[in-house]
């Protein structure tokens, strides 16, 4: 079949034109009794399972209110980060310049959150991070971005309950950190981890580095057998962790292994990390009213259980809904002044205030990995 | 009568003025809006680059695979620079830092492409892969050096300076650049190059500076685009400077068609907006499929026309007089012959 | 001392890896000029197959395995012949390009929710995993395993490309196609055929590698192919003992690497190693240099 090259070339061209018109035709506002939420989440590339659980639990917020924020409805737009800086501000240009949202929920990781919420603070939007636990995202250079908030802890935080816990709880004395170099995540855990592990006396034989690409752990794994840790902290997410723990297990370690919050997630090889424990922002088990009724709503829509991208994003665009209805306005200054002034907000994770730095003060909870699934076992509150 | 050359010069001086004096308006009108302003403002920035390997591949054969590494080390340079120095948004620092950042590139070049130019064409393509990855995690690590690179946490604070304006002198700077660079005596050596290594070396061509020249140049200019990202996104991170990224600039020039200008800077434009157009048209139920048609794309592309669309083909006022019945104005058997 | 060679073993098993990856690509670079990106993702869909096989259909390994060959098998020829054949007379970069394609178009089709799906996916041994201990260091069942086929792959390539008609084809396509076919062979046929075998190759090491290291998802085949693909350069591209040479080099500089100098450090000494090497044996370790004839 030939196809006259020349042709293609043309229809290409047409085509090109066309859509551009098409889409390029602006976006609309919404009218005076609608408010419009951005969602920024990976829906495509290497993280898109936290996209779609994110999506999910906006999805139910939004629909377990009645659609409605107070007075207005809402309305929503989906934009795809790709989990990818450049393609964040991409996708945070069109939702605020083309479909004009009135806020923003996202993103998930640190990396796309925080170029967005430069543009947000810039445009005057507020915007809630579920899941982003840098602290750059709301506070720069020392700056405080008015506009930004989260639902989540910051990594400080994280790392240094794992830490105290692994120093007192678990009454461990040496500690060996494994973290993907090029994930800000793990090494904000890990140097968090280990600023207070020592701090409390702990010893940390070794920091060592893999790639998020990697396969084959053998090479570190064997490394930090040498000396022997009391625990191994591995704070990446479940699939790394998984792989990682077998691969450990398998060389004979002996070591407790600890986490983060990247654990939660029905897919994290619950067989291998048996007796682990790790830090995470609610549990599933929680006997808590607030949560057991969440995860029924839940697993009915989307038949699975919520991991914390998915209670985030629930509690994330609450908080944000709760903000709208108390400044009963879509004045973005009016929303953004009732969002820091959040008081006591019942989130399913936690009571939710602000702190001057748009962070709230969670709890974190520790679960252990018993019998085949997380098991509670307590909440810090830091 | 004879044309007159100037009169050549007015009609194309001409042209683009109308050419911004339209986007400009239409920005300003509201009809172009924030988005589709970035849009091309990347697709602007992916020109640049895409220019630069176009000199190094396209017009002198040289299989790079480590484009987007000089392309970071450019966007971290300039952007370090201005993160730096020039809090008060200086213009004159601004333009200063662009200068480091296509320098930095370009010196890097000069000390990787001396020794490796010699390989051949798959080899060199593994060894610039290969040091696009070194670079890459030198990203992520260096901010053990210098703390304010930011490592994986990614680098922030860049006055962002590169508006459409800018851009879009400096884009067309570029492109005079490049076209004065592919019909002077040097660029005659690297096409020369790029068809016969050993044909343009007997005739006295010096092939090792050729190519060496080439690749700073082309690296320089993939320093320059980066340089243009960081003041026009307000976050760098390693991973934006991948070797997937290195193969968005090989793409865009393959099919552009190799040692076409015009190939290189239409598709480099046309590839971004795709790419974005896909975003609108599938809408949120298909946008799992943006990746699938995407590949899909361009697999058809390459088939339907294997030497790329404007191959052997430039468009007629980028070529110089005494050349204009050398550069065909059908397809050429031109380029990309090169082993 | 231990240590010491506890990690050369590591290094081993992982350049073994590689090198169950490198044998197919460098197999069809070869005999058809194309450095074919989408192996290391034909690799990955081998390793669903492998793992439907053993997990879903209730499929020994070894009958898991040889299904994952034939289902790539047959993938491998139909890429070729939609994406790579109309493109044979074309130039080298433009095939390449489509390869490119490929890889991409496979990637994000498995990851489509009603393909393969985005997931990760634990990946339950089908076996138990057991090791031993020999002078000091241990060695896993697994290793063995790895071990033995990449030895038989390798046998078996040697054997096929210069004991057989079909090897000698495939030969002398990849010197001369107009003088092949002169020769009474079927080039478009040898060049399925050599697909269909380096894909099955790729299957068989995915599937190995799902074992091995009992995760798999739809981008999985990227590094390791990328790897595979350097490896295969550094030992001599086109040269079958060559693939094994450079991964198991590969392996171990990578492994070493981390384990005494810096694990952060790590790809960018081993490229760097890659990258001097190529400087001294510019056409790979086992490469023979091949004069330009003017």
């Amino acid at each position: 079949m030939r196809i006259n090259s020349k042709w293609f070339v043309v229809l290409m061209v047409a085509l090109l034109s066309l859509a551009l018109v098409v889409s390029g035709c602006g976006g609309k506002k919404a009218d005076d009794k609608t408010i419009k939420i951005g969602v920024m989440a990976p829906m495509t590339g290497d993280v898109k399972t936290f996209g779609e659980s994110t999506v999910n639990g906006v999805k139910l917020a939004i629909e377990q209110a009645g659609g409605m924020a107070g007075d207005y409805k809402i309305e929503y737009v989906v934009a795809d980060d790709r989990n990818d800086a450049t393609e964040a501000v991409n996708a945070a240009t069109k939702l605020i310049s083309q479909d004009m949202v009135d806020a923003i929920v996202g993103s998930v990781t640190s990396k796309a959150s925080i170029p967005v919420s430069k543009m947000a603070n810039d445009s005057k939007i507020v915007m809630i991070s579920p899941t982003g636990t840098n602290e750059k995202i709301t506070v720069e250079d020392g700056k405080r971005k008015d506009f930004i908030f989260r639902a989540c802890y910051i990594d400080p935080v994280q790392g240094n309950v794992a830490a105290k816990f692994a120093l007192e709880k678990l009454n461990k004395k040496t500690a060996a950190i494994l973290y993907d170099q090029s994930n800000d995540y793990t090494i904000g855990l890990g140097n968090s981890f280990k600023e207070t592990f020592e701090k409390g006396g702990g010893k940390v034989t070794d920091l060592l580095a893999y790639s998020s690409t990697d396969a084959d752990f053998n090479a570190i794994i064997t490394n930090i057998a040498q000396k022997n840790p009391d625990i191994i902290y591995l704070p990446d997410y479940y699939q790394k962790v998984g792989l990682i723990g077998k691969q450990a297990r398998e060389k004979g370690i002996k070591s407790v292994f600890l986490g983060g919050d990247g654990w939660d997630s029905p897919e994290l090889d619950y067989t291998t990390m048996e007796g682990s424990y790790f830090t995470n922002h609610y549990s599933a088990e929680d006997p808590d009213p607030r949560k057991q009724d969440f995860v029924k709503l839940y697993k009915e829509k989307y038949k699975s259980v919520p991991d914390f991208c998915a209670v985030e994003a629930y509690d994330a665009t609450n908080i944000l809904i709760n903000a709208i209805k108390n400044a009963n306005s879509k004045d973005h200054e009016a929303i953004r002044k009732a969002m820091q002034e959040t008081k006591d907000f019942k989130a399913v994770t936690d009571d939710i205030n602000f702190d001057k730095n748009g962070n709230p003060t969670k709890s974190i909870t520790i679960l252990q990995i018993k019998d085949g699934k997380q098991s509670y076992m307590t909440t810090v509150t830091p | 009568m004879q044309k007159s050359k100037w009169g050549s010069f007015i009609i194309i001086a001409a042209v683009t003025l109308v050419v911004y004096a339209v986007v400009r308006t239409l920005e300003t009108m509201g009809l172009i809006d924030q988005y589709w302003q970035r849009v091309l403002d990347q697709a602007l920035i992916m020109t640049i680059g895409a220019l630069g390997l176009s000199i190094i591949y396209g017009f002198t054969g040289q299989f790079s695979l480590g484009h987007a590494a000089f392309y970071g080390l450019g966007a971290y340079s300039a952007g370090l620079f201005s993160k730096v120095y020039n809090s008060d948004h200086n213009l004159l620092l601004f333009m200063v830092s662009l200068l480091v950042g296509a320098a930095v590139a370009g010196l890097v070049a000069l000390v990787i492409g001396l020794p490796i130019l010699r390989l051949r064409s798959d080899y060199l393509g593994i060894a610039t892969l290969g040091f696009g990855i070194i670079v890459k995690v030198g990203m992520d690590n260096f901010n053990k050096l210098i703390p304010a690179l930011g490592g994986a946490t990614g680098m922030s604070g860049t006055p962002q300076l590169a508006n459409f304006d800018w851009l879009f002198i400096v884009a067309l700077l570029v492109i005079i650049l490049v076209r004065n660079f592919v019909y002077s005596t040097y660029g005659r050596a690297c096409t020369a190059v790029r068809e016969d290594e050993i044909a343009a070396d007997v005739l006295g061509i010096n092939t090792t500076n050729t190519k060496v020249i080439a690749f700073v140049l082309g690296c320089a200019l993939a320093g320059l685009a980066g340089g243009m990202y960081a003041h026009r996104y307000p976050f760098l991170h390693p991973s934006s400077f991948d070797f997937l990224k290195s193969f968005d600039f090989l793409l865009v020039v393959v099919l552009g068609g190799l040692g076409s200008i015009t190939g290189t800077v239409v598709t480099a434009v046309a590839w971004v907006f795709l790419l974005e157009v896909l975003r609108f048209v599938l809408g949120q139920t298909f946008i799992d499929f943006r990746g699938v048609i995407y590949a899909l794309i361009l697999i058809i592309a390459i088939i339907v026309r294997p030497q790329g669309i404007f191959s052997g083909r430039e468009i007629g006022f980028l070529v110089p007089k005494p050349f204009s019945t050398l550069v065909g104005r059908k397809d050429g058997v031109n380029a990309g012959t090169g082993s | 001392m231990e240590y010491f060679l506890d990690q050369i073993i590591n290094g081993l098993q992982l350049g073994l890896m590689y090198a169950l990856i490198a044998l197919g690509y460098t197999m069809v670079y070869g005999v058809v000029k194309l450095i074919n990106f989408a192996h290391g993702d034909v690799f990955m869909v081998g390793a669903f197959v492998g793992y439907f096989g053993f997990t879903q259909w209730g499929l020994s390994v070894p009958l898991a395995v040889l299904t994952a060959m034939a289902v790539c098998s047959i993938l491998g020829v139909i890429i070729e012949k939609i994406a790579y054949r109309p493109l044979r007379y074309a130039p080298k970069i433009s095939v390449l390009i489509s390869a490119l394609g490929v890889s991409l178009f496979l990637e994000y089709f498995c990851s489509l929710k009603f393909v393969f799906g985005p997931n990760y996916r634990v990946v339950t041994r089908p076996f138990q995993e057991m090791h031993w201990n020999i002078m000091g260091v241990t060695i896993t069942n697994i290793q063995v395993i790895v071990f033995f086929t990449v030895l038989i792959m390798l046998l078996l390539l040697q054997f096929l490309l210069y004991r057989t008609k079909v090897g000698t084809a495939m030969r002398t396509v990849s010197v001369d196609h107009d003088a092949a076919r002169l020769m009474g062979v079927n080039v478009d046929n040898t060049i399925s055929l050599t697909f269909a075998i380096g894909s099955a190759f790729a299957a068989a090491g995915g599937v190995l590698y799902a074992i091995a290291y009992p995760q798999i998802h739809p981008f999985m085949g990227i590094m390791p192919g990328l790897k595979a693909f350097t490896a295969a350069v550094l030992g001599g591209i086109g040269i079958i003992p060559g693939a094994v040479l450079g991964a198991i080099i590969m392996g171990q500089v990578e492994t070493l690497t981390s384990a005494f100098l810096s694990s952060q450090l790590r790809d960018a000494i081993a490229f760097l190693i890659l990258i001097l090497v190529l400087l001294i044996r510019p056409t790979g370790i086992l490469g023979r240099n091949e004069p330009d004839k003017v």
